[in-house]
């Protein structure tokens, strides 16, 4: 493949790219014009309105109204051509294949924000004020750097099997055999395999937790550090008394953040089994069913469960967020 | 402080971007058009081109499948046509060509010809009146050129949307003929024969067959070929329609003998999966490794279909006498000859007159026979020199898709409704060969055929 990238062959884009940004910009001064002229106890509304006008039309094409259409889409057949009332919603909690996709994104959701939060907490305070800090943080965090589809097939040689008599090429069977075992094919058995996936997931995420939740370690007022300490806590007791109540918003955020990202869950699944031997989740089953099996109803009908799924964890997170400012 | 000065982090930036803007483009690229010299009206060069007439400025885009090596030779074969013709050919090929065809035809951004490898794919969308139906001289060529059970595979309520392109024959055995005439093997003419080889071959102590199904999000797709070829044999060219448009059921016990007869192959520890380990293995193992094990003497028969011999280790002489050559998967007698194909259809998502003289072009001889000079090509085009293969199994297809006497069906699998040909049967037998038993395998299958 070659890297030219013509600038004269893609002239035309260009031209229309340059129209569109000065159309922008003329736009946006007669507004603000225009707001000028008006009369005064009409301006504060107005401003708002202008302000506020095109997020919300942005809103609406990209949200709202995809929304329900996805949600219509959910109640017809495969070509949306008839109504099937809900035929999809009924298949995604009988069929058993269906049951599989749920039963393996409630583990994701269940295991993947406890791990990392669990790993990045004890990981922040274990390297916290030590001499390699920052040298730790740097390693643990270095993951995130790489994508899920890169980190996917990372892990995919790292799982990779090779029979007992040649020569191993993933690491963990590498060791499994450096130890006397015989190499086993992780991906295959149901349902530990999700477990196998979830270790990608959590080793590219712990990274996030230990930052997060060590920045806000530091926050906590010396004071409350150094009265405990002259009461006499262990360490023990120091941990969760004092510093699990005094991080509680960090954790929460980190908790959610990875609630959401793990509903989501596409990439992993996707590039290490593509969802075979039972390891598929919601969001690659929608992608599967919508646009590889052309069955749109039951696509949209698994789009609309997650949305509902995401909505309790959304609501909560911006209460939590509304205390805290009001808390303030 | 930083890691890089100045003008080499300028530099990783604009490589960066150059990577972004290559990788947007995908594997797009495109075909010259005439450059400039067009003084010499029409040259000796340009001759077998005129009929299609002048297209000077237009633009046709394909989307496909096919991408990489295949994809330039394709331009690298079309280009003479591209060039006298006038016309730029921008040509894009995708490894998501399923998923993406759907949404740029939902997007209203269809390209104006696509290649589709699934006669079921292609249904979906004539059926929603996506596709415009092939012009009068496509369907002569095509009448002319392709036999009817071709054809047929393009046709849609009595419509005729494309022509077949390249094709695939599935029916082989792989194996060494070296090692074959090394231990005193013979070919099999028969299933029976296929099976007493397989076991004298087991006895040496050596497993008789190898196979690989990991595909990536299409894993267990080898599988299902296995499959289909064993009911074209077993239950007849007939039941084998009957069973790809759902009138046989997924689980009659019919379709459960032939399942349990390839698993008597695929699932028997003692057969399988020579070089890799125990049965499950195939479902881990790359199908484009599956029959590698046959180059180390690990295993000796490894059934694929005719563009495997693009997969083998650098260096393994494809032939008849040679390193590895392939034999037809043998039926219950020997004179019957089912043949399980496949191929790609050139279906137009745009009537104008350009576009329907590349398809009329590509539905011709002269491609076929200039891709076929370029490098390992089969065409079931009943025009082309088979003079021209470039290797004993191109060879060897071709006259098997020729020869009259041949009964060809198309891979079932791509000719079913996505959900399942695509979905269902491959995971379906991914779980089967996993160590799910057949009959709840079949019916788990027959169960996800969409209603409507």
């Amino acid at each position: 493949m070659d890297l030219n990238f013509d600038f004269a062959a893609e002239q035309p884009k260009l031209v229309q790219l340059l129209i569109g940004v000065v159309a922008f910009f003329a736009f946006i001064g007669l507004m603000l014009l225009l707001l000028d002229r008006a009369p005064m106890r009409q301006r504060a509304r107005l401003h708002a309105l202008i302000l506020l006008g095109p997020a919300l039309i942005l809103l609406g094409i990209g949200l709202i109204i995809p929304g329900i259409r996805t949600t219509l889409l959910s109640f017809m057949n495969g070509d949306s051509s008839t109504w099937v009332g809900f035929e999809n919603y009924s298949w995604m909690f009988t069929q058993p294949e269906a049951l599989t996709v749920l039963r393996n994104t409630l583990i994701w959701v269940l295991v993947v924000p406890l791990l990392v939060t669990a790993i990045g907490l004890v990981y922040a305070v274990v390297v916290d004020n030590t001499r390699f800090e920052s040298l730790a943080k740097s390693l643990v965090f270095l993951p995130m750097a790489i994508s899920f589809v890169g980190a996917g097939i990372i892990w995919r040689f790292v799982y990779a099997y090779r029979p007992e008599e040649a020569d191993q090429i993933g690491l963990l069977n590498q060791i499994v055999v450096f130890f006397g075992g015989t190499p086993q094919q992780w991906l295959l058995e149901p349902p530990v395999n999700t477990l196998f996936l979830i270790v990608v997931m959590v080793w590219i995420q712990a990274g996030f937790a230990t930052v997060v939740l060590s920045a806000a370690i530091k926050g906590i007022p010396s004071e409350i550090v150094e009265a405990a300490r002259l009461d006499g806590a262990s360490p023990i007791q120091m941990f969760f008394r004092v510093t699990i109540p005094a991080i509680r918003p960090a954790v929460i955020v980190v908790v959610v953040t990875q609630c959401i990202g793990t509903l989501k869950l596409f990439d992993i699944v996707r590039t290490m089994t593509g969802g075979q031997f039972d390891t598929s989740v919601i969001a690659n089953e929608m992608y599967n069913q919508s646009f590889r099996y052309g069955e749109t109803g039951k696509g949209s009908a698994l789009a609309v469960f997650l949305f509902v799924l995401v909505i309790p964890i959304v609501i909560y997170q911006i209460r939590n967020l509304r205390q805290q400012r009001e808390a303030r | 402080m930083s890691l890089l000065s100045r003008p080499a982090r300028i530099t990783a930036v604009a490589a960066g971007l150059a990577l972004i803007a290559a990788g947007c483009g995908s594997s797009e690229t495109t075909t010259p058009p005439a450059a400039g010299g067009s003084s010499a009206a029409v040259s000796a060069e340009c001759q077998p081109f005129a009929e299609y007439g002048s297209f000077a400025g237009k633009t046709v885009s394909i989307y496909s499948p096919i991408r990489d090596t295949e994809a330039d030779l394709f331009q690298e074969a079309w280009a003479p046509f591209a060039k006298c013709t006038g016309m730029k050919i921008t040509y894009e090929g995708t490894g998501e060509f399923e998923a993406q065809i759907q949404v740029r035809s939902d997007a209203g951004n269809p390209p104006d010809i696509a290649f589709f490898p699934q006669p079921g794919l292609l249904e979906r969308f004539a059926k929603a009146g996506k596709l415009k139906p092939a012009s009068a001289k496509v369907k002569e060529l095509t009448d002319t050129n392709w036999s009817a059970d071709w054809a047929k595979y393009a046709t849609v309520d009595n419509v005729f949307y494309g022509a077949p392109l390249g094709a695939s024959v599935k029916s082989f055995v792989w194996y060494s003929p070296k090692m074959f005439a090394e231990k005193g093997w013979k070919i099999p003419t028969t299933w029976d024969e296929l099976m007493t080889l397989s076991d004298t071959i087991a006895a040496t102590g050596i497993k008789p067959w190898c196979a690989g199904i990991e595909s990536g999000d299409a894993t267990g797709w080898p599988a299902t070929d296995w499959i289909e070829d064993i009911i074209l044999r077993d239950l007849g060219p007939e039941e084998y329609d009957n069973w790809v448009a759902h009138k046989l059921a997924f689980n009659d016990p019919k379709v459960v003998a032939a399942v349990d007869k390839v698993g008597a192959i695929l699932k028997n520890d003692k057969y399988v999966n020579g070089g890799y380990g125990p049965v499950k293995s195939i479902s881990s193992t790359a199908f484009q490794e599956g029959g590698v094990p046959i180059t180390e003497g690990k295993c000796a028969l490894h059934r694929q279909a005719s563009f495997y011999a693009n997969f083998w280790p650098e260096g393994t002489v494809v032939g008849e006498n040679d390193d590895v050559y392939a034999f037809y998967l043998p039926g219950n007698d020997t004179t019957k000859k089912p043949v399980l194909g496949a191929g790609e259809f050139v279906a137009a998502f745009a009537d104008r007159p350009e576009v329907q003289a590349v398809q009329a072009y590509l539905a011709g001889t002269e491609f076929p026979n200039a891709r076929m000079k370029l490098a390992t090509y089969v065409s079931a085009n009943k025009g082309v020199d088979l003079a021209n293969a470039q290797n004993p199994i191109d060879k060897l297809s071709m006259e098997i898709l020729q020869d009259p006497a041949t009964i060809f069906r198309f891979d079932g699998s791509d000719l079913m409704p996505a959900a399942v040909g695509a979905g269902t049967f491959w995971k379906g037998m991914t779980d089967w060969i996993n160590g799910k038993d057949t009959k709840s395998t079949l019916d788990f299958i027959d169960a996800s055929w969409p209603k409507s």
